[in-house]
């Protein structure tokens, strides 16, 4: 397709070419995960609702489908309001700079053997640096805001983001010596076999440590603290209203397909078919591009994500800080040992 | 011009200007966001360079974590600006004659006749598949493992005095063990008493 576009434009200079085929490519990624943003905000009333014995949202179009783009259509509609002595620019600026590092990990995400925007060497650094950047939109939104409430949410956000991004990168080190590559193509190659041989079954702990850390680094129910609107009414978007708030709404959804991808792509094998390697069923499911597979392990992580918010009370902070701190690292760093000493004696099948 | 030389550009010119920004703006906050964005910039001039391991960890690092907290202390401080500001005519001597020592300094240091583009050949440009994370971690582990590791112990022994110098002899908090906490059963909390029903006295 990208071959038929190149020629077809063969009268442009060379570089611009290739900048039209990033761009195009950036598009076919990008507008899918902003349209299942907004679906994603559907599914989880509904699913909520049903949960707690309600219906949902069943009033915009036939069973409620069309009430994401009502909310978005009410959003883009309604007035930005910029409190009095915010810092104006920031204001602006702090709703940007919690989606754009969310949408940028996109770049290096595979979503099938030959299927992805870049192949970069150190994708995993990669992906582990550019959400650690997520954290300014939102101490800047608190500081920016000029609001007490704002400021102590986002104070709170920056302390358990930067305290469970430890876990969250030991637990990729823990995938990096498995796979020996910080490629996330070769990560998910590493993987190839069987449903037995994704890393979930050896790195089990780091698995749990990883997808669990992020949900605490995207601000999600039972760890948002950062928003608990029965303490301080909604943390550092409190001021926000209108287009700027749903930026941030944004940011954070795309957040979770994000983590939910990346569970997927480190410990679930990835675009890889759970029915690789048993005789019939593999044959009979061939047919199934790896990117299906791939949306599907990711969409439970999604499910998983919405069921948590549904479920669990809300953690007390210093519970939190214990949790990363005191229970999380330690157990990254024991089963670090772990992984080591299984990867010298190559214990099969997974690292011989 | 091509593409790389303009990238090149882009990045040092927001290098230089956040550079500049960062201690000529007022605001200390803002201060410390153009630090963000130098770091940043300085990043994609490394990976132009090709060394994209120490570029994508100096974003993890720096602008990631380091900068994060430092954001967080300078918020809370209620930094007040005029007595900062204050004397800036008279110490202007002393501060400009100690930035011309340090500007000659640096000149000699890393001066044209040692590091000038004569004294080094181009680098060379690797291939795609070319990992320079892993030999950056053989250089590390075999050759400087001595160094490195006495790096590891001083940063483990500064962590240790760090956390000794804050923990204070009593805790302040009323804070309660989770691991008792959550063992608390019903048993342990609440007594029924069977009594009989009593008749108010007149």
């Amino acid at each position: 397709m990208f071959d038929l576009m190149r020629e077809a434009l063969s009268f442009l200079p060379q570089d611009l070419v290739t900048v039209l085929v990033i761009i195009s490519k950036i598009t076919i990624i990008a507008t899918p995960i902003l349209l299942s943003v907004a679906y994603i905000t559907l599914l989880e009333r509904k699913v909520i609702g049903y949960m707690q014995v309600r219906i949902g949202p069943n009033r915009v179009g036939p069973r409620g489908l069309l009430q994401p783009i009502a909310d978005g259509l009410k959003l883009i509609m309604k007035e930005t309001i910029i409190p009095t002595k915010a810092n104006r620019v920031l204001f602006i600026l702090a709703p940007v700079l919690t989606f754009i590092p969310a949408i940028t990990a996109f770049a290096v995400v595979p979503f099938d053997y030959e299927m992805y925007l870049s192949d970069v060497d150190a994708s995993l650094l990669f992906i582990l640096a550019i959400t650690s950047m997520g954290v300014y939109g939102i101490i800047i939104a608190g500081w920016a805001s000029n609001s007490k409430y704002a400021f102590l949410g986002a104070l709170r956000s920056a302390a358990q983001i930067v305290s469970y991004e430890i876990a969250m990168g030991f637990a990729l080190v823990g995938v990096l010596i498995a796979a020996g590559s910080l490629n996330l193509i070769d990560i998910v190659r590493a993987q190839e076999g069987s449903m037995l041989h994704w890393y979930w079954i050896p790195l089990f702990p780091l698995f749990v440590i990883y997808y669990l850390s992020g949900v605490a680094e995207t601000n999600r129910a039972p760890f948002d603290v950062a928003e608990g609107e029965s303490e301080i009414v909604a943390g550092f978007h409190v001021e926000y209203s209108a287009m700027t708030f749903s930026i941030f709404f944004l940011g954070e959804y795309t957040a979770m397909i994000l983590i939910s991808l990346l569970t997927a792509i480190m410990f679930m094998g990835g675009w890889l078919s759970p029915f690789q390697g048993i005789p019939m069923l593999e044959e009979m499911f061939a047919f199934v591009p790896g990117i299906v597979w791939l949306l599907a392990k990711a969409f439970i992580f999604l499910f998983l994500f919405i069921w948590f918010r549904a479920t669990y009370p809300r953690y007390r902070y210093d519970q939190i800080m214990r949790l990363g701190w005191k229970v999380f690292i330690p157990i990254t760093i024991v089963w670090l040992l772990v992984v080591g000493v299984a990867l010298l004696v190559d214990l099969g099948p997974w690292f011989d | 011009m091509n593409l790389e030389l303009a990238i090149f550009y882009f990045f040092a010119a927001m290098l230089v200007g956040a550079a500049t920004l960062v201690v000529t703006i007022r605001n200390p906050v803002h201060a410390a966001l153009f630090l963000v964005l130098a770091f940043f910039a300085s990043a994609g001039v490394w990976l132009l360079l090709e060394a994209e391991f120490l570029a994508v960890t100096l974003v993890l690092v720096y602008v990631g974590a380091v900068m994060v907290l430092f954001l967080f202390v300078v918020m809370m401080l209620d930094i007040n600006l005029v007595p900062l500001k204050e004397g800036f005519a008279r110490y202007l001597p002393v501060g400009a004659l100690v930035a011309l020592v340090l500007i000659v300094e640096i000149a000699l240091a890393v001066g044209p006749e040692r590091f000038g583009l004569e004294m080094y050949t181009d680098p060379v440009a690797r291939d795609a598949d070319y990992s320079n994370t892993k030999e950056l971690g053989r250089v590390l582990y075999t050759t400087y493992v001595y160094p490195f590791e006495i790096a590891a112990v001083i940063l483990v022994v500064a962590i240790i005095a760090a956390i000794a110098i804050t923990l204070r002899e009593k805790r302040q908090t009323k804070y309660v063990q989770p691991e008792q906490q959550v063992s608390v059963t019903r048993k342990g909390r609440v007594r029924m008493v069977n009594m009989p029903a009593e008749k108010k006295k007149k």
